[in-house]
């Protein structure tokens, strides 16, 4: 088993701490990982992506030519990075920032991949926690891959938190579990081409 | 897989841990990206441990800080990364003529002059041919990733107080920055006894000094002809890294964030049902020879093609080519900073050479 | 056999110096280790050795003694003293290698009050080398660099590095003193005590800079060099311009 995910979108929408959670996660369901952070020099607004890789074997390239697994987050991280995803591969899209209908050949690119339109930023906003759409993502990412537990993801989070921003555990789990909900009751099909959570 | 303790950590930090496992006395650094992190970590760690942490002035400074601390025998360190590294020649050049155990992380970056902040192996010649005046080596290891980040990082330290000679950790942008897990393996990191040199104040025992200025040509030429044996003596510490099983007809010879690359690339080829091994330099001075060597003996009558993919334009092609002695083919592969390649490009890139290369050899 | 009742300094060695006859080197080395035997600090003292005539300050000097390079002397003392509080560590440095290639680390470990001693030896320009101008060369001096005489408006004005350092928080002690008559002798060594003073009572960073005489290269002989360092203190003053350090108190 070998995951490459891409995390894109704007600089801002806390895709490095995404990234960062995604891996830190990786490492507790005791798979190798690597994380990549790639951004430009705006700290704020400009493009942001980093790359993460969980294998069960040892990683070699922590960079990745055609991932597996993109998420999505703004439309230019969609024209930047859907052509690079590796065929039958999978794509998490904020469908509030990309909506179906602005992405062109839609059906030609669903015979190719696998898409998921998840409304994250609507998602975080409903429980006032605007900045909180990544994590509905991971949620999502979560329900999508089954790469790992609840319980993992969990752990991963309160050590990447730490003591001085433990008060954000309970808000972030929630918008977490959001995004895995949304996956649940709309994409309940694809439960069949999920991996099998490791023992 | 087995559940280990491990962190997720930037190398960056995994190179603070590993000097704070090797117990550093002190570090005095300037910041410069992308090493920054490693004086951060150690800002907050060593005080609490009682150690000495001190932001110099320049990187010139830095590394005479070292200098002065590795002069009492204390375990001294300085990181930065390439142009800060420039900075520090001259002193590099006097730690090792004064036989002083040091360690220097170089965190390359994109150059010449200021280039930029994206990974780069550019500083290979710098650091194997010591990078300032006279007739001297750093012992250079070449990491790979967090783990060995680590574990250079703390080894460094006892190869430093072993030779008595400045020993350089050479990371990269991607190695630093990346995270990646770490297991804080307990090491065994052995300390040498200082007593014999250190400048500890001269107490119960006659004054000493320690000198690099021999007037005296004699003198001058016994100090080198010192020092040429010590490094004779260092290739015992060559190691590299060894994927070949044999019948290769190619070999991969490549170090650091490049070897990851082309590790990958050596996949996709083997699966493609080509003949491919490879070798990572693990010490870059001593550079590994006998592993290159142990190939040319196992494969005299059909040597393989030598390929060398580098994050710089050729520069550790050299010293394979010194090795090989124009027993086989070496192709350099070179790529400049900012221009990476991803494993698949390499795949292309090896596949290339080896058309060329078979063509001729047929011709 | 008469009483012995005057002996060189214990820390300094018994070997001839190969200073040039009349240089102001050979009294500072026995002023400074008069200073060291008085303090009692020879076993734990550390010197750093600097490049300029006095780099072989070990052969003369019975301390630990180690070399830097050119002008780093004050940051390689700072890493030594930072990694041993314990151990007095001092330089000794010319005007070329403390005021103009190593004033950034010897500014610097000023301003930080590093708890460490050093001494300039300014003599107006580089000794070692035969005599080029450094930033310590008096308007309109000689030198092989300046053969017309130096021109301040084109390369520089002199540095007075006492009173510059006498200005920062970090100073304890700052003075510029001489050593062309015995007079001068004694107020150097007792401010070269109180620069060691400064350090061991933990006050911060101890300065003396020393007007010295270089009979080769002003072209002179010794009688007249020593003349020649009256006529500089109208640009170099002496005194002490700056002392946190009062005697008596450990
Ligand atoms: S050149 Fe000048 S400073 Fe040097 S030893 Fe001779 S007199 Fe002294």
């Amino acid at each position: 088993m070998k995951l490459e995910v891409i995390l894109s979108g704007f600089g801002g929408q806390g895709i490095l701490f995404a990234g960062n959670l995604l891996a830190q996660t990786g490492m507790v369901a005791d798979y190798n990982v690597t994380y990549l952070p790639v951004y430009g020099p705006e700290m704020r607004g400009g493009t942001c992506n980093c790359t993460v890789i969980i294998s069960d074997k040892e990683i070699a390239s922590p960079i990745v030519k055609k991932p597996s697994f993109l998420i999505i987050m703004n439309y230019p991280s969609l024209v930047k990075f859907l052509p690079r995803l590796k065929h039958n591969g999978r794509a998490i899209i904020n469908s509030d920032l990309v909506s179906s209908e602005s992405v062109e050949d839609l059906e030609a690119l669903k015979k190719k991949y696998r898409l998921y339109f998840v409304p994250v930023n609507s998602l975080a906003e409903s429980i006032e926690k605007p900045f909180l759409a990544n994590l509905c993502m991971i949620g999502a990412f979560y329900k999508i891959t089954g790469l790992f537990s609840k319980e993992q993801f969990k752990k991963a989070l309160k050590a990447i938190l730490g003591e001085k921003k433990a008060h954000l555990f309970e808000p972030n789990l929630k918008a977490f579990e959001l995004g895995a909900e949304y996956i649940e009751s709309h994409y309940s099909a694809s439960k069949k081409g999920k991996c099998k959570s490791r023992k | 897989m087995t559940a280990k303790k491990r962190i997720l950590v930037k190398g960056a930090e995994a190179i603070a841990l590993g000097a704070l496992k090797a117990d550093v006395d002190c570090y005095f650094g300037y910041p410069i990206t992308p090493q920054s992190d490693i004086p951060e970590l150690m800002a907050r760690e060593l005080p609490k441990r009682g150690k000495v942490f001190l932001q110099a002035e320049s990187e010139l400074a830095a590394i005479n800080m070292v200098l002065g601390a590795a002069a009492t025998g204390k375990r001294a360190m300085t990181t930065s990364s390439s142009p800060g590294i420039s900075l520090m020649g001259e002193a590099f050049s006097y730690i090792a003529a004064l036989e002083l155990p040091a360690v220097v992380v170089n965190v390359m970056r994109g150059g010449p002059g200021l280039g930029g902040i994206e990974v780069s192996q550019g500083d290979y010649f710098q650091a194997v041919k010591g990078g300032g005046h006279g007739d001297y080596h750093l012992l250079v290891l070449a990491p790979c990733n967090a783990q060995e980040q680590y574990e250079f990082t703390a080894r460094a330290f006892e190869l430093a107080e072993k030779y008595r000679n400045p020993v350089m950790v050479l990371s990269d942008a991607i190695l630093a920055q990346m995270k990646e897990p770490l297991e804080l393996k307990k090491l065994k990191i052995k300390r040498y006894s200082v007593e014999e040199w250190a400048l500890t104040g001269a107490k119960g025992r006659p004054s000493r000094f320690i000198r690099s200025l021999f007037l005296d040509a004699e003198e001058l030429k016994e100090k080198n002809l010192t020092l040429q044996k010590k490094y004779k003596k260092m290739e015992k510490e060559a190691r590299a890294e060894f994927i070949i099983e044999g019948g290769e007809e190619v070999i991969v010879v490549a170090f650091g964030s490049m070897a990851r690359l082309a590790k990958e690339a050596c996949e996709i080829l083997k699966q493609k049902g080509y003949a491919v091994g490879m070798i990572r330099p693990i010490t870059l001075f001593p550079f590994p020879k006998k592993a290159i060597e142990k190939v040319l003996e196992a494969s005299a009558e059909r040597p393989p093609v030598f390929i060398v993919p580098e994050l710089n334009c050729g520069q550790m092609v050299e010293d394979v080519k010194l090795c090989v002695e124009g027993r086989a083919k070496v192709i350099s592969l070179p790529y400049p900073p900012s221009v990476i390649p991803f494993p698949e490009d390499l795949e292309k890139e090896i596949k290339k050479c080896l058309k060329s290369s078979s063509i001729r050899q047929r011709a | 056999m008469p009483e012995k009742f005057f002996h060189p300094p214990k820390s300094l060695k018994d070997t001839p110096f190969h200073y040039c006859p009349g240089c102001s080197h050979s009294i500072a080395h026995r002023v400074l280790c008069e200073v060291i035997d008085e303090l009692g600090i020879q076993e734990k003292a550390l010197g750093i050795a600097s490049i300029g005539c006095s780099c072989f300050l070990y052969f003369y000097i019975d301390v630990d003694i180690v070399e830097a390079p050119h002008g780093r002397a004050c940051a390689a003392a700072t890493g030594a003293k930072r990694a041993n509080p314990d151990m007095v560590v001092f330089t000794y440095q010319g005007d070329g290698d403390f005021g103009a290639i190593g004033w950034g680390e010897s500014f610097h470990a000023a301003l930080r009050g590093e708890k460490i001693t050093a001494i300039m030896m300014n003599n107006t320009l580089y000794g070692m080398t035969g005599g080029q101008a450094s930033p310590t060369t008096i308007p309109e001096q000689k030198t092989t660099t300046t053969p017309f005489g130096k021109d301040p408006s084109e390369s520089g004005y002199p540095l007075r590095a006492a009173e510059i350092l006498a200005g920062l928080e970090g100073v304890a002690f700052s003075g510029r003193f001489a050593l062309n008559n015995p007079k001068r002798i004694l107020e150097t060594k007792k401010a070269i005590k109180k620069a060691f003073l400064a350090q061991i009572k933990g006050l911060g960073f101890g300065f003396v800079e020393i007007l010295s005489a270089c009979p080769i290269n002003w072209k002179m002989d010794p009688i007249s060099a020593l003349k020649r360092v009256d006529e500089l203190t109208q640009v170099f003053p002496l005194g002490t311009f700056k002392d946190e350090v009062k005697e008596g108190q450990p």
